[in-house]
């Protein structure tokens, strides 16, 4: 058989038809980038999306090719893990408005032959799960066996089953919730600001041998913390100090929290578009599912046949068990099929990307649960 | 199906083929998973030990990790066939709201509880002078789970006084089944209540 060169790793598609974005505004040229793992049953029935974080990528299970960096979620991705190639289809893509692969603010706008820059459209978490949907419509995959993913990949796992309740039979949304509060924003906030604040930045039209390094690490930085827990925090660092035995009376990084923040924001802005962290987080600011329903939640979900296996970790903050809760009471009150669990972790709203074998042992059971 | 305890297996026997079942305090999913596999129900839990929601989650089963005093009131009015409560009752904060919801939200309510009125309860207080431990309360008073406790007896009265109907009971003492002097000599009630 010849190999389908639209299967495997680091694929790239420009999709058929234009897509139509919430905003109103219409993108002509969208190009999406993707990795598959395993083979699409004949039936079509193994098939299971994975939605990336906010600055994650589709090399979910597969060194990225330009950085070097092995998948970011081989411990949950991968032979004889829970969401297995020898079992599963996996489709991984960059989400729409991203830097790795998929049309963002640093693509070439056709119609001027320069990066669009801010003159990209304002994009959201649907027009994310719609690119998403166009994808699986060029693999040939017309209903999922699963959409996977936390944090904001959880967003857009929710939104699946809410925008294609028919081509989804179930969601694993983890750390995550179905509306952006108001804490949550004011994070991102502070984070655009500090790039916007960035000479370099020059409107979001800065040159590519000099972006806006300085303004993206510290949105990093400050974004980062929300990853973690205060315990978690103590426990790595604690107060203590950096390659010293005392304080420098300074602004060195004396403690080793700051330097390894400072290590986090540098490291980050090697592999990320400062513009991409603008729309990203733009998008998930204006998440909020319950909002074409008066705040209704559960409307959101109504008659879903979909089955649903939310997980929170107790140590997260950024998108705590409360938040995860709301989602369950509207789901119950929608009649849906639902598991929900809080599982203990010291490792705050990161817990999903890390070590976790409860999680693992929930979600391969309950997705065993539906084969 | 599969060595049931005979309180659960009582109650498994109450609950029709294919019903859509809510199981509250479900604990792993045992119950609920016999009856998935023996009955086709159509199954839900609640629990409140995040290692046996994963445990029941890891069994395939929709089970949420909650509190039967909090969250009943998240759904729908006659969204179930059958709801169960067993073994849990006694440590309901508001047993009797939790009757009322269990009835709201299913047509029939299976309730299952150790009966505080059996003869070994009572005989342990009148000679020990101290909180009965038995076979039943094996608990200290201070680390007890159970903080209402209630016989056959205490129990009818509160399904007449809410207004609803006994529809079945069964009674247990180890897997027999007890007909004579249910309040003396039962350890374990099952009730079906409906509207």
């Amino acid at each position: 058989m010849p190999t389908d060169l639209r299967f495997g790793l680091d694929r790239r598609v420009i999709l058929s038809d234009p897509l139509h974005l919430e905003s109103g505004a219409r993108l002509a040229r969208v190009e999406v980038g993707y990795e598959t793992y395993g083979t699409l049953d004949p039936d079509g029935g193994n098939a299971i999306l994975i939605c990336h974080a906010l600055t994650g990528n589709q090399h979910v299970a597969g060194a990225d090719p330009r950085t070097g960096r092995p998948g970011w979620w081989e411990r949950m991705v991968g032979p004889g893990k829970p969401i297995d190639p020898a079992r599963h289809f996996i489709v991984a893509a960059n989400v729409l408005g991203g830097c790795s692969g998929s049309s963002g603010p640093a693509s070439i706008d056709p119609a001027t032959g320069r990066p669009y820059g801010m003159t990209f459209p304002v994009i959201t978490v649907r027009d994310m799960v719609r690119a998403q949907a166009a994808l699986l419509d060029h693999l040939g995959v017309a209903t999922l066996a699963a959409v996977v993913g936390g944090s904001m990949g959880g967003m857009q796992a929710l939104d699946w089953a809410v925008a294609y309740p028919q081509r989804v039979r179930a969601v694993v949304a983890i750390a995550t919730a179905a509306r952006h509060s108001a804490q949550n924003i004011a994070y991102h906030e502070v984070g655009r600001q500090a790039i916007m604040a960035d000479p370099n930045w020059r409107g979001g039209d800065y040159r590519i041998d000099a972006p806006p390094v300085a303004g993206l690490a510290v949105a990093r930085m400050a974004a980062h913390i929300t990853y973690l827990s205060e315990a978690g925090l103590t426990a790595k660092f604690g107060r203590r100090l950096q390659d010293r035995d005392a304080v420098s009376f300074g602004f060195d990084a004396d403690f080793q929290v700051e330097s390894y923040l400072r290590h986090q924001g540098l490291s980050f802005v090697e592999r990320f578009d400062a513009n991409s962290y603008l729309y990203i987080t733009r998008a998930t600011d204006y998440f909020d599912l319950a909002a074409p329903h008066d705040g209704r939640l559960a409307a959101a979900f109504a008659n879903t046949a979909t089955r649903f296996a939310i997980v929170a970790f107790d140590s997260d903050w950024l998108y705590p068990t409360a938040e995860a809760r709301r989602i369950v009471r509207a789901l119950n009150a929608a009649n849906a099929r639902v598991s929900f669990v809080e599982l203990a972790s010291p490792h705050g709203h990161d817990a999903f990307l890390l070590d976790s074998p409860d999680l693992n042992r929930v979600v391969d059971g309950f997705l065993r649960a539906g084969e | 199906m599969t060595a049931l305890r005979p309180d659960l297996a009582a109650i498994a026997a109450a609950v029709p083929h294919g019903a859509r079942v809510l199981d509250v305090g479900c604990g792993d999913g045992a119950l609920l998973a016999a009856l998935r596999a023996e009955k086709g129900v159509d199954g839900r839990g609640i629990e409140l030990s995040g290692a046996n929601v994963a445990a029941a989650v890891a069994r395939g089963l929709s089970v949420v990790q909650g509190d039967a005093d909090t969250d009943l009131g998240d759904y729908p009015t006659a969204a179930f066939d059958v709801a169960i409560l067993s073994d849990t009752l006694q440590a309901m904060r508001a047993p009797d709201v939790v009757l009322t919801e269990l009835v709201r939200i299913a047509r029939t309510a299976v309730v299952a509880f150790p009966n505080f009125g059996h003869w070994s309860v009572r005989f342990s207080m009148l000679f020990s002078g101290q909180a009965p431990r038995t076979k039943l309360f094996p608990y200290e008073w201070y680390e007890s789970p159970n903080i209402h406790y209630l016989t056959v007896h205490d129990f009818e009265t509160l399904v007449t006084r809410q207004g609803f109907k006994i529809e079945r009971r069964y009674f247990l003492a180890g897997s027999r089944r007890v007909t004579l002097f249910p309040n003396l000599m039962a350890e374990v009630a099952v009730f079906l209540v409906g509207k």
